[in-house]
This record gives C-alpha cells, sequence and structure tokens, in this order.
C-alpha cells in the first residue's frame, strides 16, 4: 500500500460514505418523527435515476402511474376538503410529467417531485392509517412496500442498469470526478440545509418537538400527522436528489437500491437510530471500512461491513434503558 | 344430419383433447435473472404461435405451459412439481444453475425429461442414476473458460488477473478459468469478488492494477459487469480486459459505451451470426432463428439467450417425433421414458450454438471447436474476432 492507493480508497470511501450518510440522516429523521424504519428508501432513491432515463428518452415512466394511483388513494382516504391537495398534487404532477418528456431542465424537476410525492403518498396511505401501531408493525409494514416497490422497480424499468448523462464530465484530479464533487458539495449543502431548517425554522423546531415528545407536540398544537408527511418528503427528497446525482456514477437499476438503503441502516444503527452527528460519523465509517475491505478482501467486503453492527448493537445493548412496549 | 355433424363435433373436441402434447417451460422471467429469461420465454411465445398455425408436430398440438420462477430456487421447483402433475411429456428450463440443480431430484424422481438453459457443468455431470433424465443446451464455464485461455496464449499474456461476482456465477467462472489458466502456464496473480449491487469496486481494481497483470479477466453477467471495467480504464489500467459471455446482451453495449470499447469475450456463434465464415456449421440455424424473433420483437432484439431456449425445442421436436412412433402419450410414464432414450439418440444436430451430440455420459453434447468464438466489441457493436474452428 502506498501513498497514492491510500488517497484513491479515503476518496472512494468518501463519496460512498457520504451517500450513505445523506440515507442515515433520512432515516434517523424519519424513525425520529414517526417510528417507521423507511426502508424502501432505496427504492424510492433508484426511481428519480430511471424515471429519468425515461423521460428524457419521451416515455412516462412507470412511476407516474404509481404516483398517480397512491395520490387517488390518498385522496379517497381524506374525503371532503382534504382531498383537493393530492387531486390537485396529482393532476400538476401528470401535467408536468407530460410536459417534460425529451426535455431535461424541467425532468429533472418533475422526477424530483415524483420521488418526493411518492413519499409523502407513502407515509399518508400506508403508515397514517396504523399510526398507532408497534415499531414491528411498522417494520413489517416498511419491508412489505420495500418488496412491493422492487417488483414495481422491475415491471417499470426492467432488469437491467441504467446510465444517466453526469451533469459535469471529466475530472478534477485522478480519482476524483467533478461528478463525485457535485455528490459531495451537495451533501454537505443538505446537512447545512437540515441544520438551518431545524434551528431556525418554526416548522423544523416543530418537528424535532414531534420527534422529542409526540404526545407534547400534540399538546403544543402540533399535528403528528402533517409531521409525519413532512418527515417523508424531507427523506424523500434527500434520496430522490442523491439518486439522481449518484447514478452517472454507480449505474441505476432496480435492484441497486436495496443495498444503499441498507448501508444507510447500518450507518444510522451505529448512532443508535437517534443522534444526526454520530449517523454521519456512522456512515463515513460505513464508508472508508467498505473502502478498505474491499481492497485488502474483497471475497469478505459484505459480511466485514455488516459485522460492524455487532460491536455498535452491543454498545446500544449495554447503555439502554427500558423503553416504551 | 344434424346428429351426425354432432357425434363429429364430440369426436373431433375428444380426439383433440387428448391429441395436446404438453411441455413444461420454466424460466425466470422476473428476479435477478429477468434479463435471461425473458427471451426465453420470448422464443417459446413464439414457437407456440408458429407451432398453433403450422399444426404441431406429427399432427398433434402442442401446448408449451410456461411458468415463471422468479430466480428463485424454490419457485421454480414447485414450478416442477406442477408441471409433473400436469402431465407434461418433457420440461424446459430454467434459467439459473441453483434453480436447475434444484428441480433435478423432482424430474428424476417424477421420470420427466428435462433440458435445462442454464450454465453450469453440475447440472448434467456426471450422468448419475438422477442426471439420467438432465440434458442442456448451454455453453459450460469450462469450454468458455477454454476460448478464453486460448485466446490469451495467442496473445502471448503470461500475467492475468480476476474480478468476479461473489456468488456461484463468479466463483463458478474462479474456478475453471483458473485451473485452465495455470494448465497452459499462464499465471492468475491476482483474484477480486465484488457484488452484483456494488456502487463502486474503487479496492479491488486498486489491487489488480498494484499487480500490473497483462490482461484481467471479468467474471460477471448483464449490465453490472460494466463497473469494474469503467473503474480499470478510470485508474489508467492499458492491459486487455475479457468478459465472460453473460455480457452478451445489447444492454451491456449500451451502459458500458466508450468504456467497454475493445472488450474480448467468448459467445455462442450466434451472437455474431452474420459475420461467421460461410459454411460454419450453425450460421444457417442461427440466422434463421435471428430473422423470425426479430420479425415478431423488432430489429435488434434477439439475444444469444433466447437463442438457447430454441436450441432446447431443436433438440425435443425431433425426439418427440421418434418418441411417437414408438409409444403412445397416453401411457405416460412410457413416453416420457421413451422421449428421454430418443433426447440422448439425438446425434450432429445443428442448432444456433453449436452442433449437439448426445451420449451416455455426455448430456451437453456440444464440441468446444463449434460452440464458442472470441468476439470484439467495436465501434458498439460485437465483432468476431477468431472461430476455433
Amino acid at each position: 500500500m502506498d501513498a497514492t492507493i491510500l488517497g484513491f480508497l479515503l476518496l472512494d470511501g468518501l463519496q460512498n460514505g457520504v451517500v450513505y450518510g445523506l440515507l442515515a440522516l433520512s432515516l434517523v429523521l424519519v424513525f425520529a418523527v414517526t417510528r417507521v424504519i423507511l426502508v424502501p428508501i432505496g427504492e424510492l432513491l433508484m426511481f428519480a435515476p430511471l424515471s429519468l432515463v425515461w423521460l428524457l428518452e419521451g416515455k412516462l415512466p412507470g412511476t407516474l402511474w404509481l404516483a398517480l394511483a397512491l395520490g387517488l388513494a390518498w385522496a379517497l382516504l381524506s374525503r371532503g376538503r382534504g382531498a383537493l391537495l393530492p387531486l390537485l398534487g396529482t393532476a400538476g404532477l401528470g401535467l408536468l410529467f407530460l410536459l417534460a418528456r425529451g426535455v431535461p431542465p424541467l425532468a429533472y424537476p418533475a422526477v424530483v417531485l415524483l420521488v418526493v410525492y411518492l413519499g409523502v403518498a407513502t407515509y399518508r396511505v400506508f403508515f397514517q392509517p396504523m399510526r398507532e401501531a408497534t415499531v414491528l408493525a411498522f417494520l413489517i409494514m416498511a419491508v412489505g412496500l420495500h418488496v412491493a416497490y422492487m417488483g414495481l422497480g422491475l415491471v417499470f424499468f426492467g432488469p437491467e442498469q441504467f446510465r444517466p448523462e453526469p451533469l459535469l464530465r471529466g475530472e478534477v484530479v485522478v480519482g476524483l470526478s467533478w461528478q463525485g464533487v457535485l455528490v459531495l458539495l451537495f451533501a454537505l449543502l443538505a446537512v447545512l440545509g437540515l441544520y438551518l431548517f431545524f434551528r431556525l425554522s418554526l416548522f423544523g423546531k416543530a418537528l424535532l418537538a414531534a420527534a422529542e415528545n409526540r404526545l407534547g407536540a400534540r399538546l403544543s398544537g402540533i399535528p403528528p400527522e402533517e409531521a409525519g408527511m413532512v418527515a417523508f418528503g424531507i427523506a424523500s427528497l434527500l434520496a430522490g436528489l442523491s439518486g439522481l446525482l449518484l447514478a452517472p456514477l454507480i449505474n441505476a437499476a432496480y435492484f441497486m437500491g436495496f443495498m444503499l438503503g441498507l448501508k444507510g441502516f447500518v450507518a444510522a444503527i451505529l448512532g443508535g437510530l437517534s443522534s444526526y452527528p454520530m449517523a454521519l460519523l456512522g456512515a463515513l465509517l460505513v464508508g472508508f471500512f467498505e473502502s478498505f475491505t474491499s481492497f485488502y478482501a474483497s471475497a469478505y467486503k459484505e459480511a466485514l461491513v455488516f459485522l460492524l453492527l455487532v460491536p455498535a448493537l452491543f454498545y446500544q445493548s449495554l447503555r439502554a434503558r427500558a423503553v416504551e412496549e | 344430419m344434424r346428429r351426425w355433424l354432432a357425434v363429429a363435433l364430440v369426436l373431433a373436441l375428444s380426439a383433440s383433447a387428448q391429441e395436446v402434447l404438453k411441455v413444461g417451460v420454466v424460466v425466470s422471467a422476473t428476479g435477478p435473472a429477468a434479463s435471461l429469461g425473458i427471451p426465453e420465454r420470448n422464443t417459446f411465445l413464439m414457437l407456440q404461435e408458429m407451432l398453433d398455425r403450422t399444426g404441431g408436430v406429427a399432427g398433434r398440438k402442442v401446448q408449451f405451459v410456461i411458468l415463471d420462477d422468479a430466480s428463485d430456487t424454490t419457485q421454480a421447483v414447485r414450478n416442477t412439481r406442477r408441471l409433473v402433475e400436469e402431465g407434461v411429456v418433457a420440461i424446459v428450463g430454467t434459467t439459473t444453475t441453483p434453480a436447475s440443480l434444484g428441480m433435478i431430484p423432482v424430474v428424476a424422481e417424477a421420470k420427466v425429461p428435462m433440458i435445462s438453459l442454464a450454465a453450469s457443468k453440475d447440472i448434467i455431470h456426471p450422468v448419475d442414476a438422477q442426471r439420467f433424465w438432465v440434458f442442456k443446451t448451454p455453453q459450460t464455464e469450462e469450454l468458455m473458460a477454454r476460448a478464453i485461455v486460448a485466446d490469451m496464449v495467442a496473445r502471448g499474456v503470461k500475467t492475468v488477473g480476476y474480478i468476479g461476482f461473489n456468488d456461484a456465477y463468479g466463483e463458478g467462472w474462479a474456478r475453471f478459468f483458473e485451473a485452465e489458466a495455470r494448465a497452459k502456464g499462464i499465471q492468475v496473480v491476482v483474484s477480486e469478488r465484488y457484488a452484483r449491487t456494488d456502487t463502486s469496486v474503487t479496492g479491488q481494481v486498486l489491487r489488480i492494477i498494484a499487480r500490473r497483470p497483462e490482461a484481467v479477466l471479468i467474471g460477471a453477467s448483464g449490465t453490472p459487469a460494466v463497473l469494474p471495467q469503467r473503474t480499470l480504464k478510470e485508474r489508467g489500467y492499458t492491459g486487455l480486459i475479457y468478459q465472460t459471455h453473460g455480457v452478451a446482451n445489447p444492454d451491456f453495449l449500451r451502459v458500458g459505451g466508450q468504456d467497454v470499447e475493445g472488450t474480448l469475450l467468448p459467445a455462442g456463434p450466434i451472437l455474431v451470426a452474420e459475420q461467421l465464415p460461410t459454411g460454419y456449421p450453425t450460421k444457417r440455424v442461427a440466422l434463421d432463428y435471428i430473422q423470425r424473433y426479430e420479425a415478431k420483437y423488432g430489429i435488434g432484439s434477439y439475444s444469444t439467450f433466447g437463442a438457447h431456449a430454441w436450441d432446447a425445442w431443436l433438440i425435443l421436436r425431433p425426439a418427440l417425433e421418434r418418441a411417437l412412433r414408438r409409444a403412445d402419450p397416453k401411457d405416460l410414464a412410457a413416453f416420457r421414458a421413451v422421449l428421454r432414450d430418443e433426447i440422448e439418440a439425438t446425434r450432429n444436430l445443428a442448432a444456433t450454438h453449436g452442433i449437439f451430440t448426445f451420449s451416455k455420459e455426455d448430456h451437453l453434447g456440444l464440441r468446444f471447436e463449434d460452440t464458442a468464438v472470441m468476439v470484439r466489441v467495436e465501434g458498439g457493436r460485437w465483432k468476431l474476432e477468431r472461430t476455433f474452428r
């Protein structure tokens, strides 16, 4: 091992790590506010670049029909005045997609909106009706949705990978492409944005309050349903944007999302599923660890990465207090 | 008059009902192996149409009962049981090696002949009491590894690196390729693994480059095979890059683009059917299949995987005709046994991937010389590099 290899491995680890970090942040946020472990976040991440490829080829992606179906279910669930929002959103989304076919400046925002809409509708349709359920019931629902969305991904986009054109071409230095820089910058901005959102905006504070103590938040007039929808919205926004930026580097396919989500989950667990900075650190640790194990013992990489969970869970269980349920 | 018509109708109906020959098909039309299974299923759908139009085999209607196993071994075994109960005379499938291996005990117990569409040699070797009932059409890794090593020897390659999937596909290739390379005096200096779902293989590639092999073989299939090759290029590797025949589909070229220019790979001769020299024994059959498939599914839609399914039917059809002369399908058990014997009796059958000659010891029946060619990616197309005839 010389300095060049070390440098490459560190860069590689950093680039993977920040993506796991964004997913870990999303997972922690969603879990804190709603007690849902958002397993299908990997699928949401992959839906963005795959839908983009379809749109740029002038075709309507199947994810649009999924969004429309969820939108209708949402409207049926809310009935009355509340049905107006999902119906308007559905119509707007359909219109935007019709206009965005083959038009890159419209297609990028269109797929991001689609993924956010999918995320929010997923919460409203599947999780909100069972909001009093246990964490285990949430988890079962989330795993079910992951399987369903992955299967739909195969139906919508076929079995092979796709590679959207990178936004920026070329390399800054050997080993780091401009697209990679874009991913790093986005991660930095996202973390900063989240920090400011939670510290400065009233809505962010309300969200934190809902995460801290749901009953208390409710008593002070913060509706937990709304908090859940916003949490899902932020998580899917982060996932969708990361997917778009990442896809030219890793090739998108319907089956690629789960592993990314799972490693984000490992990172979130390293942070105890509650601490944002710890989750970020955990994600970088997973990234670097993965990069170095793939150099030294590639056949055992996956096993070693998931073995990281054991000491983390051991530590968590040692310091855990008795909790609800 | 009317009564006679009714009687004739009843007779006709009952006659056609008992004369339908059911052939079971299990393919992986969904799941990770879907890119292989879909063209296989399409081939059988096309065959069904052709048979309905031309009146079946030896005057009997043939019905393909096509089931999807979702690339899952358990589902493949369940499908096989169902097909056996439905009274199929033979089973074709399935797409993947693990699922095909799982089907073997079931067909052996029910005594139904089976033609697998999966790669591994373990499916048909050794021909023991269970594999007595099992044949297969695709080339083994062993045959294809031989083609790669022969090409490396011809180019004077002395050291080689390997990176492959950390599953049955990659391990199988590692085993056969490394054995064949050693036998021919080529040194395998580094052997790495990665996962289909990996988003980065920088670590493995750095390790390979540090050992400076003259050539690298990537033991992967489909579009996930692009990532190591792109990373090798990005890290400045300039040696030869070999892929396996698992990448021989248009999607690999689409995703790979510039990064896979110059790739060398072994393939069934059908991949470059038009470029084969005149007189190549499989050329005519291959062009016929491609023309039919493209007429139904569009220009450029054919793949080598669908052709394995076509080959299975090319073997099965004459065997069925011969079996029908010797036995009556009404006695299902006896007919299945006769059909198996007739499949094994196949000699010098020109198919799209080679010439099939089965024997008691050999249920693959392909000869290396006409079943493998080397292909190079040039200008985003497959270009015939060499044949081994």
